[in-house]
């Protein structure tokens, strides 16, 4: 069974965001770029799946600027076999809406035919959590969003999510997608001979036509604005000076 | 114009605050059609909120899977320009899929409806706020609760019976929900999280016992979710669950933008924290320094 998993570059999370002045969105100029941390996990889960013995071929697959080579490079390091890049844009403050995403994603599904895809749960530049479920959609496929187990036998995959009162279990019927949380793993790193011999693994470059997809917006953006900005307060001396503030001064208690 | 407002049914029950604050999001774009795919009762809880013109009721829908439930939105989907639900994991799960049925885009958490075409949403763990206008026919979003007023209840919609369709796609299993006597996380107007600084799942019952002195949910960030210390749906962050209560307090947690992502919007916050430099005192109101296993216990007894 093949594997394929979407990877993003997305800011890197440590980075501290700043929106632009004119309110145009926010600055990606020199800032660091990294994959989406779901997206290794993603990533990780795939190459176990391969080291099992389940899948024959992990196929990474990112949609962006020519830039997202890189973080290609990183998913092959840490294993995958294969590369596709489909160049979107040229321009790295244009994001990829995920519905277009996932039309040029259902176009690689239809050429590869993997029997699993793994995407990441969301992410972590626009929030969206949206492109997994509407691949899923678009393939007419079953689909198990924010995995944090998966066990794959045969046809079938068992996946346990995390929903908002615990914990789910449920069974889709292979091929599906299944989009993962932060618990299902811990993402290796890739070691120095590795990310070496990734540089020789193949990376076939693909754009939008290749796949007969328009990819422009459906949502403009009118503007981005910094979010309300909060008061540092104040440092208090004792518990009953807290008890106290939070009684008379706060009113909450 | 007319919504069609998809419920939250946990196991059995009307997630009833999440569907009160939805409605007061959308109340200004028609009429609103409830959606509850799930037992009678819940049904009939969702038609007494203020503000429903009309409950859909779905008997047999799968546990809220997502391929029969998308399905059965989008045999519905004509009727409606917008297509909503609260921004909890059961609609995360259905409104994207929905959208792609439709050939739209989705828009998730919403915090502010502009008007009937433009929306707000934070991106990048809240640190940005997008205005963004949507050209699809039908505007399929998630609404953050947080931003919003619980609707009342005094409303008398009828109920109608739709037939949903079963999929063989996905089979559900089993569903491991913990039964809490605490009020629930998104709701509740005292929050008491706990980090990595408790060290241990032992030790979480010191954070447990000050909320249970105040009436409070607990929380917890990633990390302790992480290391084993709580479970996964105490998470509050940027992917995790976004809370706004009335007080908020943060105990051993150094404040990373994906914790504040999902707490910065509360009334009141506490952090109490043994590092006097940790980034969560720069959003706190009240900041107290020192060991939470000293400071946290003498908070719970002097209240
Ligand atoms: C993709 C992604 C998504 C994420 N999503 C989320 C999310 O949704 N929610 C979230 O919370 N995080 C999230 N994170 C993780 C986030 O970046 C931080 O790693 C995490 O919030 C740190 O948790 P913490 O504050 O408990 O731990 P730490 O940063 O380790 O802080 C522990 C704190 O406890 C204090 N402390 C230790 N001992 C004591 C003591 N005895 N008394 C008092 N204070 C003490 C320390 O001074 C320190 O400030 C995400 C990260 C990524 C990459
Ligand atoms: N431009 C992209 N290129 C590759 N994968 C993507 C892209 N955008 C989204 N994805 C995948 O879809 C997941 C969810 O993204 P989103 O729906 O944008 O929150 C990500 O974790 C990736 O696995």
């Amino acid at each position: 069974m093949k594997v394929l998993v979407p990877v993003k570059r997305v800011i890197d999370y440590n980075v501290k965001v700043r929106v632009k002045a004119d309110g145009s969105g926010v600055d990606l100029a020199n800032v660091k770029m990294s994959m989406n941390p779901f997206d290794e996990i993603a990533v990780e889960e795939a190459i176990r799946l391969k080291e099992k013995g389940i899948a024959t071929e992990v196929v990474v697959v990112s949609i962006g600027v020519k830039q997202a080579q890189e973080t290609l490079r990183n998913a092959l390091a840490m294993g995958a076999d294969r590369a596709i890049l489909i160049e979107a844009t040229a321009d790295v403050h244009q994001d990829i809406e995920p519905l277009a995403v996932a039309k040029l994603l259902a176009g690689v599904v239809k050429e590869e035919a993997p029997g699993l895809v793994l995407c990441g749960k969301q992410a972590i530049d626009n929030d969206m959590n949206a492109t997994g479920q509407m691949l899923a959609a678009l393939l007419g496929w079953a689909q198990a969003t924010f995995a944090s187990e998966l066990a794959v036998e045969g046809d079938k995959a068992t996946v346990t999510r995390e929903v908002d009162g615990g914990l789910q279990t449920i069974s889709v019927k292979l091929p599906a997608i299944v989009t993962v949380d932060l618990r299902l793993n811990e993402p290796r790193y890739a070691s120095l001979p590795n990310i070496m011999k990734a540089k020789a693994k193949p990376l076939a470059a693909k754009t939008p036509a290749d796949y007969g997809v328009d990819v422009a917006p459906r949502l403009s953006v009118v503007k981005t604005s910094e979010p309300a900005g909060r008061k540092a307060g104040v440092k208090v001396g004792s518990v009953d000076e807290l008890i106290a503030k939070l009684k008379d001064e706060a009113g909450v208690l | 114009m007319a919504v069609l407002l998809l419920a939250d049914v946990n196991g059995a029950e009307l997630a009833t605050d999440q569907l009160a604050k939805a409605l007061t999001a959308v109340a200004g774009l028609g009429p609103v059609t409830v959606l509850v795919a799930g037992p009678a009762a819940a049904a009939t809880e969702a038609a007494g909120l203020a503000g429903v013109a009309k409950v859909l009721h779905a008997e047999d829908a799968g546990h809220g899977l997502a391929e029969p439930l998308a399905d059965l939105i989008v045999s519905l989907a004509g009727d409606y320009s917008h297509i909503a639900g609260a921004a909890t994991a059961f609609a995360k799960n259905v409104l994207p899929r929905v959208a792609a049925l439709l050939d739209v885009m989705v828009i998730s958490d919403v915090t502010a409806v502009v008007d009937a075409d433009t929306f707000e949403r934070p991106i990048y763990a809240g640190n940005a706020i997008q205005t963004v206008k949507s050209a699809d026919a039908t505007k399929v979003f998630s609404v953050r609760t947080a931003a919003f007023a619980a609707a009342g209840t005094g409303g008398a919609a009828s109920v109608e019976t739709v037939g949903a369709k079963a999929s063989d796609l996905s089979n559900w299993i089993e569903d491991k929900v913990a039964a809490s006597d605490r009020p629930d996380l998104t709701s509740a107007k005292i929050v008491v999280s706990g980090g990595r600084g408790v060290g241990s799942k032992e030790s979480f019952a010191v954070i447990e016992a000050l909320a249970d002195k105040l009436g409070a949910a607990v929380g917890a960030s990633r990390a302790a979710v992480d290391s084993g210390y709580a479970p996964n749906d105490w998470q509050v962050g940027q992917t995790g669950k976004v809370v706004a209560p009335q007080l908020y307090v943060a105990v051993g947690i150094s404040g990373a933008i994906q914790h504040l992502a999902g707490m910065k919007d509360s009334k009141v916050i506490v952090a109490i924290n043994k590092d006097e430099e940790a980034p969560i005192f720069q959003v706190a109101d009240y900041g107290l320094v020192g060991d939470l296993f000293t400071l946290v216990p003498e908070l719970t007894a002097k209240l």
